[in-house]
Formats: C-alpha cells, sequence, structure tokens
C-alpha cells in the first residue's frame, strides 16, 4: 500500500508539468477574488473605547463576521453549515461573539479579534422543531458569566469562559413557551416568564446560581396570547393578544402576576388593521408598529399607558439602544423614491433626522441596527447599519453613508456573459505613444530584473503593482483576445449585476422588480436570466441585450413577467406582464432576422409560447417546428417524458402559442429507484472533431449529439445522506437518454453506490461523482460514447470512392449502434458542483473543473478520465499521452485554479471561452466570487506575460553586435592574407 | 483574566488525559439514539514552508465536515472538535483547511455495541486507535519560480543562438588552422566557382 502510494506520488511529480500552475507573484494578474458576507440578519456593536470599532453580524447565508466599522472590510468571516442557521448572536465578557445556530441546539463562542472558535456546546435540546427564545443574558456569577439559552419549557446555563452547561433545568409543563428572562441587579433570583397554550401566564423564580427552582406562580390571561412580547421594564412587560389588536400589560411584582387589557384603538386614535410589537428591552417605552404609523408609547403608574411619539409614516423601527439608565433611543427609517430618512428618537422624542440620496438600485430599507457614540462634548452621536432590498448594507453616519457593502451578490442564482461595446476608430496621440513606450520599456526593465532574480523587493512590489494597475485588463471595451467580457449575474433579491472579468467591478447593477409591482404583480420575483441578442453577422451595431424572466407571485401557476435588458448599460429596453404562468424556459438554437434568439417559455399547462413576438421569428420557427423537442424531468413522480409541438394551444387563440403532444415517457421504478440528477451538454458547446484517433491507428467516431441527457437515480434507502445507508441497500443506476426519442442510449448499475451525484456531460462523455459505500470512498465515473455505425470508414478505397457514412449528419431519428467505454476511480474529496472547460473552437484537452468541498476549485485534466488507462500502457500509448491506471485520481495542488483563496459556501462553476482557443475563463460564485482566465493545455497561440521582450532585444543587439565583430575580423583577416 | 486562563489551560490538560485514556471517546447522549463523535486535528508535526503572501495557516480556518456536508463544525483552539447526536452507521468525516491535505476518515459507530466506534482513513485504510487527524502533506500552490542560473539563461531559445554563434566564431577557425593552406585555398576557389558565397562577402557586400 506504502508503495502505491509513493508510486502514485512519484507519478504526480512527473505529471506536475501539465497541471494548470501560476507562480506565487502572478496572483492577481488574470484572477480576482471578492469576499462577501450576504444578507445580514443580526448586528452587535462592538464600539469600545480601546481597539478597533467593529460591529459582528449574522446574515441569512449563515455566516457570522466581523466588520470594520470604519471601513466595512471583512476582519474575519466564518460560514456554517447549510443546516445550521444562526437564531441569535451576542456578546459576552467583551472578548467573546456567541452565536446560538441550528433552532436553539448549538451554542458556539468565537474570540471577537481574530474569530477563533474557542468553544462549541451542543444543548442537547430533545424537540428542537419547537418554537423557542433564546436569551443571552449575561446573568454574573463570580468571575465567570452565564448565557442563559431558553427552549420551550427549559433554561440551560452556559459558563461563558468553557461553554460547559453549569445548570439546567427542565421546567417539564406542557405548553409552555418561555418568553423572558431577567435579574434585577445585585440579585441571585432569575425571573423566567412564559406563557402556557397562549392562556395562562406562568412565572419562575430560579436561583441564577444553582438553577433551583424557588417558587411559581400562574394566572390565567384575559385575552388569548400572541408569542410577540416586549419587555418594558424589571418588573412588567406587554405582550400582543392573536387578534393583534389588543395590549396585554403583565406585571410580575413579588411573586404575583397581574395582567391588563389595553384595547390599541384608545390609545392610538386611528388605529386599524394589525399591529405588530417591535420587541425592546426595558425603561417603560415600547413601540407598536400598526399599518399606518409608528407609535412609541410609555407606561405610567399601574395601568396607565400613553403615547408618547409617533411617526406618522410606516418606516422600519431598529432594535432599541439603551444609552443611559433613563434614556432609550429607536432608529425610524423612511424610504422615498431614491433618498432615505432616518430619524433618531430618544424616549419616543424626535432627537435626530438625516435625510440621504441613495442609488434608486437598491430598493426599500429592510432592517436597520442603530449604534451611539459620544461626541466630544459629551452629546450623542449616531450611526445606523441599513440593510437594503437589494441585500447591500449600508452605514449611515451625520447624514452620509461611510461605507457600503454589495452582499447581494454573495446570492447569485443565475449567470451569463455578455460581450463589451467595440472599441471606437480614433487616432492616438504621439505623446501618449511616446509615454506608453517608455512606460512599457521602464516595465520591462523591471520584468528582467525580476527574471534575472536581481531585483529588490521594491522593484518586487513595483512589478505587482504595475501587473495590478495594467490599464488594459480593465477598459471597457472588447479585445482582440476576448479576455475583456461581463459576467451578468442575478442574485436571489432580484437585482442584476454586470461584473467585468477584468477586475470584478461592477459595471451596472438594477433592481429591476420595484418596477413591476403592482396591483397585476404583487411579488414579483427574477427566475432565470438568458442571452436575448448576442449581434454578430447583420445585427453588429445592434446592443447585445438579456432576457429577464420571472413570476408574479409565489406559485407556479401565478403569471410571468419578462423584461429585456441592455447588456452594455443595464438600460430596460422593454417589461412585459404575461398573460400565462412560467414553468421552464427554453433558449432555441434560433434567431430572428434582428439576431434576436428565440425562446419558448412553457407555462404550467404544458403549452409552448414563442418569444419574440414577430412574424419573421414565428416563421423562422414554424419551419423548425417539426425538428423541435422538449423533455421534462418530473421528480416528484419519477418519469421523463418528451414532447413534440404542434400548432394551437389550450388555453388561447394566439398566433405564438403552441401546444405540446406527448411522444415518449420513461418510468423509473419508484419502488427501487429515485432520480436525483440530471445533466446535459452546454447547447453552445464546440466540438472540434468526431473522429478520435487510436493508438494503433485505428479511429474511434464520438457519437456527439446536443440531446443527450444524463440522469442519476439511486434506490430510495440511500436517498438520504451518506452514513443513513448500509451497502447492501444501496445502488445507483446511470441512464444516457437521447431527448428526441426517449430512446435510453445506456444504462449501467453501480452496487452498494449511493448519492449525492455529481455529473458533467461533454462532446461524447458524460463524468460523474458519487460516494461509493463499499469502499466508503468517493468515485467519480467516465462513460465515453462511440457511434459504431461509422466504425467501418477505415478503408482508404471506401473513402477515396465516397462509399462511406461521414458527411451523414448525425441525427436522433436513425438509431446507430453505439458502444460505450467506461473506467472508475477514487476520488479523495466531496464535491459541491462540476463544470467543464469550453474554448472557442474546442480544441484544446479539456479539464474538469471540480468544486470540492473546501471550496477550492480543482481542474482535473480530463486524460486522467479516460476509460482506455491502463496499468501498464504500451510504448506507443504512452508516446500517446495515455497516464498509467492507478486507482485514485491524483489532487495536484498546483492544478487548484483558486490557489489560496476558497470561494465560501462554493455552489456553482461557471467555464465561458475567449476568443484566444487556448484560454477559458472561469467564474465559480458562492459567497464569493472567484474569477481567473486558465489554459488548459498551456498558452500556446499567443506569448504570455512572462516572455522577457528585453531578453529578445538584447539578444537581437548581441547578434548584430556580434555579426559586426565577426565582419571586421574576417576584413582584417582578408588584408593580412592579401599581405602575404 | 490570568486567572481565567489559568482554569482554561487546566481544563484543556483535563480534556487532553482523558483523551490519552479513552481516545475515540462516545456517549450515547441524553436524546437517545445518538452519539457523539470526537476527535482532534493535529498540526504540531507540520511547520509550513512556501505558503504564500503571509498567510500563516490557522486552525480557526480548519472546518470538520460530517458526511460531505450535513454538519460542520469547527476546531477550537487545543485542536478537539466533536459531533453530537450522530446516528449509529458508517460516516465520513472531513477535514478542510486550505493549508493542508488530510485524508477522509470512515467512522463507524456499532449499534450494537453502544459506544463502540472505529475509525480509519480512507485513502490508505489505515486503521487509528484514535481519532487524531493529520495532514498527509502540506498543499503548495504555486510553483516555484526556479533560481536564476546560467544554465538556464544558456538553455533558453536565445541563448542557444548566442553560444551557437559563438561557437562559430571562435571554434571553427580554430578547426582552420588545422587544414592545409593550399587545400584551403582550393576548396575555396571550388566554392567562388560553385556560387557559394562566403559570409565575409556577404556582409561586405560584394561576391
Amino acid at each position: 500500500m506504502e508503495a502505491r502510494f509513493l508510486l502514485g506520488f512519484l507519478l504526480l511529480l512527473s505529471l506536475s508539468s501539465f497541471a494548470f500552475a501560476i507562480y506565487e507573484d502572478q496572483v492577481g494578474l488574470a484572477d480576482w477574488h471578492k469576499r462577501y458576507i450576504g444578507k445580514v440578519k443580526h448586528a452587535v456593536f462592538h464600539t469600545q473605547k480601546t481597539g478597533r470599532r467593529r460591529v459582528v453580524v449574522s446574515t441569512e447565508e449563515n455566516a457570522i463576521a466581523s466588520l470594520d466599522l470604519r471601513t466595512g472590510d471583512i476582519l474575519w468571516r466564518h460560514v456554517l453549515g447549510k443546516n445550521d442557521a444562526v437564531d441569535q448572536i451576542g456578546l459576552s465578557l467583551g472578548k467573546y461573539v456567541l452565536t446560538l445556530s441550528s433552532q436553539g441546539s448549538v451554542l458556539r463562542a468565537w474570540n471577537l479579534p481574530d474569530g477563533q472558535m474557542v468553544w462549541e456546546t451542543d444543548l442537547q435540546i430533545s424537540n428542537p422543531s419547537n418554537s423557542f427564545l433564546h436569551v443571552l443574558g449575561n446573568v454574573k456569577s463570580g468571575r465567570d458569566s452565564l448565557s442563559l439559552v431558553c427552549n420551550g419549557g427549559s433554561i440551560r446555563a452556559v459558563s461563558s469562559i468553557d461553554g460547559l452547561v453549569v445548570w439546567k433545568k427542565d421546567l417539564s409543563i406542557d405548553g409552555l413557551k418561555l418568553k423572558h428572562v431577567f435579574q434585577p441587579p445585585e440579585s441571585d433570583t432569575i425571573y423566567a416568564i412564559g406563557f402556557i397554550d397562549s392562556s395562562l401566564i406562568a412565572l419562575y423564580h430560579i436561583n441564577a446560581k444553582t438553577g433551583e427552582l424557588l417558587k411559581h406562580a400562574t394566572q390565567a390571561s384575559s385575552v388569548d396570547l400572541s408569542s410577540e412580547i416586549s419587555a418594558i421594564s424589571s418588573d412588567s412587560l406587554v405582550a400582543l393578544d392573536t387578534s393583534r389588536s389588543n395590549l396585554l400589560l403583565i406585571k410580575f411584582m413579588a411573586g404575583t402576576i397581574t395582567n391588563h387589557k389595553l384595547p390599541l384603538s384608545d390609545i392610538v386614535q386611528d388605529f386599524s388593521g394589525l399591529a405588530e410589537l417591535i420587541p425592546t428591552k426595558s425603561n417603560d417605552i415600547f413601540v407598536v408598529k400598526t399599518p399606518s404609523n409608528v407609535a412609541f408609547i410609555k407606561v405610567k403608574g399601574d395601568n396607565e399607558i400613553e403615547l408618547i411619539g409617533k411617526a406618522d409614516e410606516a418606516g422600519i423601527v431598529s432594535d432599541s439602544l439603551t444609552l443611559s439608565e433613563e434614556e432609550q433611543a429607536f432608529a425610524v427609517v423612511h424610504h422615498s423614491n431614491n433618498a432615505i430618512s432616518l430619524q433618531v428618537r430618544i424616549n419616543g422624542r424626535e432627537a435626530l433626522t438625516e435625510g440621504i440620496k441613495i442609488e434608486d438600485h437598491r430598493g426599500h430599507v429592510k432592517r436597520v441596527f442603530l449604534n451611539n457614540y459620544v461626541r466630544t462634548d459629551k452629546s450623542h452621536g449616531f450611526r445606523a447599519l441599513i440593510v437594503m432590498e437589494d441585500e447591500s448594507l449600508l452605514l449611515m453616519q451625520q447624514g452620509e453613508v461611510v461605507w457600503s457593502r454589495e452582499d447581494g451578490l454573495a446570492s447569485i442564482s443565475d449567470a451569463v456573459v455578455a460581450e463589451l461595446p467595440v472599441e471606437k476608430e480614433g487616432g492616438v496621440s504621439v505623446v501618449e505613444v511616446e509615454h506608453t513606450l517608455l512606460e512599457w520599456l521602464k516595465g520591462h526593465m523591471l520584468k528582467l530584473k525580476g527574471t534575472l532574480m536581481l531585483s529588490t523587493p521594491d522593484d518586487m512590489a513595483a512589478i505587482q503593482a504595475m501587473h495590478l494597475k495594467s490599464t488594459e485588463r480593465n477598459k471597457m471595451t472588447r479585445d482582440h483576445n476576448g479576455f475583456r467580457k461581463l459576467i451578468i449575474v442575478l442574485t436571489r433579491s432580484g437585482k442584476v449585476y454586470a461584473l467585468h472579468t477584468g477586475d470584478g467591478r461592477i459595471v451596472w447593477a438594477h433592481l429591476l422588480t420595484p418596477l413591476l409591482q403592482s396591483e397585476s404583480c404583487p411579488s414579483p420575483s427574477v427566475l432565470t436570466l438568458r442571452n436575448w441578442r448576442v449581434p454578430h453577422r447583420k445585427a453588429l451595431q445592434e446592443n447585445p441585450s438579456i432576457l429577464l424572466v420571472g413570476r408574479c407571485g409565489a406559485g407556479p401557476e401565478s403569471h410571468g413577467f419578462l423584461f429585456i435588458v441592455d447588456s452594455y448599460s443595464g438600460k430596460v429596453l422593454e417589461t412585459q406582464i404575461l398573460d400565462h404562468s412560467i414553468a421552464e424556459v427554453v433558449p432555441l438554437p434560433l434567431a430572428d432576422s434582428s439576431e434576436q434568439k428565440l425562446h419558448l417559455v412553457i407555462d404550467d399547462k404544458l403549452n409552448a409560447h414563442l418569444y419574440p413576438r414577430g412574424s419573421d421569428a414565428l416563421e423562422v420557427f414554424v419551419r423548425e417546428m417539426a425538428n423541435m423537442y422538449y423533455y421534462k424531468v418530473e421528480n416528484a413522480k419519477e418519469v421523463i417524458k418528451g414532447y413534440a409541438f404542434k400548432k394551437g394551444c389550450s388555453t388561447g387563440s394566439s398566433a405564438y402559442c403552441f401546444g405540446t403532444r406527448e411522444l415518449w415517457s420513461v418510468v423509473f421504478p419508484s419502488d427501487s429507484e429515485r432520480i436525483v440528477a440530471t445533466a446535459r451538454r452546454k447547447i453552445n458547446e464546440v466540438v472540434h472533431t468526431q473522429a478520435k484517433i487510436m493508438t494503433n491507428q485505428d479511429v474511434m467516431y464520438k457519437y456527439i449529439t446536443k440531446n443527450i441527457l444524463f440522469v442519476a437515480t439511486v434506490s430510495p434507502k440511500a436517498a438520504g445522506g451518506i452514513g443513513s445507508a448500509a451497502p447492501d441497500d444501496a445502488w445507483l443506476v446511470a441512464y444516457l437518454i437521447d431527448t428526441v426519442t426517449g430512446r435510453i442510449l445506456h444504462r449501467v448499475t453501480h452496487q452498494g453506490a449511493q448519492g449525492p451525484v455529481h455529473a458533467v456531460v461533454s462532446e461524447n462523455w458524460v463524468v460523474y461523482h458519487y460516494f461509493n459505500l463499499r469502499a466508503h470512498r468517493y468515485e467519480m465515473t467516465v462513460i465515453e460514447i462511440y457511434d459504431q455505425s461509422r466504425a467501418d470508414n477505415k478503408d482508404v478505397m471506401k473513402l477515396v470512392l465516397g462509399k462511406h457514412n461521414l458527411t451523414a449528419p448525425i441525427t436522433s431519428y436513425s438509431r446507430p449502434e453505439i458502444a460505450t467505454k467506461s473506467q472508475s476511480y477514487f476520488f479523495t474529496h466531496s464535491v459541491k458542483a462540476i463544470a467543464v472547460t469550453t474554448t472557442a473552437r474546442g480544441i484544446t484537452s479539456k479539464q474538469i473543473l471540480i468544486g470540492t468541498i473546501g471550496d477550492q476549485v480543482l481542474a482535473l485534466d480530463k486524460r486522467y478520465l479516460d476509460p482506455r488507462r491502463t496499468a501498464n500502457p504500451s510504448q506507443e500509448e504512452k508516446e500517446e499521452g495515455i497516464i498509467p491506471l492507478t486507482d485514485t485520481l491524483p489532487i495536484i495542488p498546483q492544478s487548484y485554479v483558486t490557489h489560496t483563496r476558497q470561494v465560501g459556501d462554493l455552489r456553482g462553476i461557471m467555464s465561458f471561452p475567449a476568443n484566444l482557443e487556448s484560454t477559458t475563463h472561469v467564474f465559480s460564485y458562492g459567497i464569493d466570487l472567484f474569477y481567473t482566465r486558465i489554459a488548459p493545455s498551456r498558452t500556446y497561440d499567443s506569448l504570455t506575460d512572462e516572455f522577457s521582450y528585453v531578453l529578445l532585444l538584447i539578444t537581437v543587439v548581441v547578434l548584430i553586435v556580434a555579426i559586426l565583430v565577426t565582419w571586421a575580423m574576417s576584413q582584417k583577416k582578408d588584408l593580412q592574407e592579401k599581405w602575404r | 483574566m490570568e486567572r481565567s486562563s489559568a482554569l482554561i489551560g487546566l481544563i484543556f490538560l483535563l480534556i487532553s488525559i482523558s483523551c490519552l485514556i479513552n481516545p475515540i471517546s462516545a456517549a450515547a447522549s441524553g436524546s437517545g439514539e445518538g452519539y457523539s463523535i470526537a476527535g482532534r486535528v493535529k498540526l504540531d508535526n507540520f511547520v509550513t514552508k512556501g505558503f504564500g503572501l503571509g498567510h500563516s495557516p490557522k486552525l480557526s480556518e480548519t472546518k470538520v465536515i460530517l458526511n460531505g456536508g450535513q454538519r460542520t463544525t469547527f476546531v477550537r483552539p487545543d485542536g478537539y472538535f466533536s459531533f453530537h447526536d450522530v446516528p449509529a452507521g458508517t460516516h465520513l468525516i472531513e477535514v478542510s483547511s486550505i493549508s493542508y491535505l488530510f485524508s477522509p476518515v470512515r467512522v463507524d459507530i456499532s449499534a450494537r455495541n453502544p459506544g463502540k466506534i472505529q475509525a480509519a482513513l480512507t485513502e490508505n485504510r489505515r486503521a487509528l486507535n484514535e481519532l487524531v487527524l493529520e495532514p498527509m502533506k502540506d498543499e503548495q500552490y504555486y510553483e516555484i519560480r526556479e533560481p536564476f542560473s546560467m544554465l538556464s539563461l544558456v538553455k533558453s531559445p536565445m541563448g542557444l543562438m548566442i553560444g551557437f554563434m559563438v561557437l562559430v566564431m571562435f571554434v571553427f577557425p580554430k578547426m582552420m588552422d588545422g587544414v592545409d593552406p593550399e587545400e584551403m585555398r582550393q576548396a575555396q576557389e571550388q566554392m567562388r566557382e560553385h556560387g557559394i558565397p562566403s559570409i565575409s562577402n556577404l556582409v561586405a557586400g560584394r561576391s
């Protein structure tokens, strides 16, 4: 075994020459990496006098991060697991960040300065699905500080220093939900108050040091209690009833509970609709939000309450901020047109109002967090952290946006590529040329110094800076090599961004859904993004554009809408609310006379609607309609169905609406198979050659068709995660299905294997990754498909006489003989995403891009996944580049395209071609974004940046000098000869 | 502050002692079927070299992942990690670290013999008698630039060109010296007759 390892390692070393690799000083030359955190849901400020001011946030992407309050930069960030959503965060002992996650069952402490996890405690909550409340009140107990976690009817006290559960108390009463815990100052008793089944109020006195139950009392409530409460002082709280129109004031002094019902309409005059209680902490004031306004209410005396302030428009209210014993501050943020106004209210009175202009592509304000600082004159200043509709984060202070973060980019759901504008013709001044020539020479002198290892660290820094600053890569125009492009991405919030491939900056961004919001379209959400117009040939003067398709409501039957957006500027060219629903958008390989790509929108009744609406588009489609097919994978029913289109549709008489006719269906036995993954070829993939020359001069013909669908099914018992099934209960079946005829081209069963399955289809092969339960390792399998009907075209005479079928089109209508070759290998890591490199003409060899569990992207040569690999390749096979077979695919660290970067929570990898055949763009996204350019077979068609022009110049000069010297010498010699 | 850190130290010491006695600890937890898996990531013996741009490998960036992403936990400052409430069965633990390559670990929790846990590295099927995960190797993401040497300069295409020129300039005349002057002249005559110009003539522009 050891020997094999060594062998593998040696092989690895010998092969590392053709892996993608960069030098350390090339970092940032072609790649960029952007880190984000996602939509913020909790924020805690840490603004002590000493040390850096920071804000700790948790987000909807399950990330927790510490941001620098001055710049908004990430100081540290951790991404928790997928099922580990953060419920609450807090600070403890001034140096730990506490996070409660997984529905209140896991409590972790992180070191505030560097983000190292200090401890983790599993609270062993028996029923985490229960609705719960968690209080991270810091209850002092000696030197240590306790944090209380309440869940339903149980309380746990956790030591902040080491995370040990000091005591736990299960009150074991059915239906009890603890709502509030507090500890009067200088007391060892904790008061816990809760509701039992929304009709009883219960109060418990608990010893803070031991968890011993000292006293308890219950009292029937006069109204049905909802779960919203607001604690207003050390001995009273306010609750809202289930009708959301009455308040209940609960006092619990000296072990007795009194409650008092107060109709909201008595307090707020023009009250109607449903109220909302904003959670606050103590000090006799609470905030009620009604549909029309926000009311600040003060409790006076026993059962008296008084309205002390009102914000007229319904705004977004922050949590309360305690300034001093008596003073409570709230922030109320209103948004109108393209301005937001921040109003800070202290004890309900308006203390500060600031207005600020804001880009209109950020949408409405979603959340606000308030923080204060003490000015030199001892007055309070305020800063507010604002979360916008597009999930961006702004820090506002003194009427200015101090910094903003585009955290919407952490939730990319779809991406397409668009070209940049063509460079305009124009003269370049001589001065400019001279200047650039000088710069150019200087740069190359520096580079030469670098290659000769003569450079000082300063020079090295200058080289690095020069690389990064290079204006060439950031221009807003198309370049000859196709390195500069726009990546247009769609995020969960519905915002569309155009990113420049040069440095990842945002060229334009638009939040389109608010434009639509109306009666007919109540809650628009964008589903997908497609290239609408890619100009070439006829329509070069037209700008390229992007199609955005979305739904007006949540259900699949709600009406769709579409936007057409100019890709240069992001301007909306066309908006349309459709009269039908959207189930799927099928791009067709056809375009109308103005180069608009034809798309079919399939609705939930299986009608196909043609876009763009135009007579020539219709004509083009009708001409090709007989050759158009559509398939649908019904995951729930374990069925794949194929359809053809027919004229006339079931819902209307529009000429652009077509019906569908079922042609075939593949039904998987639901008791033994579940569909877990499907994959198909990219619609725009280019294949260079159909023939593949084998080592023995034999020719194999690849079976290349766009209609191939890979489907993986697993046994129902193995449908869960790893660890849930035994090897004997698990199997995985891989199918290759022709989507036109429904013919199953190939079927293979892997016994003892289970998902998750990740697959990629390209040319005539499919590579898929799954888990082998018997070996307990991940495996990757490659299947290559060859066309046997063309296999006998080897005779030269036949080719000369034209008796071959090579020019016959590949069609799904005929049923050619096919042969498959397959091989499996072990792979070390779990996989999150898989893709394949695509180049402009498909000549360059392919690499498989694997997003690993460590959030890195590995480029694995397709040659490692070649079914022709054998343990002992013959001499000819070696010459051809066949790698000796090993049981495991090698992981060469230099072939990680992300090098030392990680793409947090990696979700997708996209590869798109540059104009240069050798080079392809790779864009991977998760919470972070990473872009780079790679050359799978090295850059064979252009000089790399590494090329030293100065060395070339020196060589030329040396050669000329040498020629002159030899000439002079030979002259001299000739003369001497003649004198002799 | 100092006393609290001393307390932490004491607790860690206790944990490590208990781990020495029973390294793979598994305990049926209070909520019934689940077991706990506790282990340690050990980097002590690994000194990183060549990990660039001032990144020092940090334990805080190391994640431990159960079953390909079902659960994720982080490593404590002393390297310990644990998963709670894991059902009996065969599980897979992976360590995600930017600076090191770890082998995934297969962990068997016996259902019949509660609390018995076996672990083995999947890459080389080596059984672990304690769940201490050590990296297989550190990751070297960048090609190392070869130090500048005359040889590499000479080996480059330009170097070869210059080398060849030097050879022609200095070695060929020496070879000529050995030839008899009479024969040489004859050869030159012949060459002229056949119209092969000499370099000197070509450069001088008269042939």
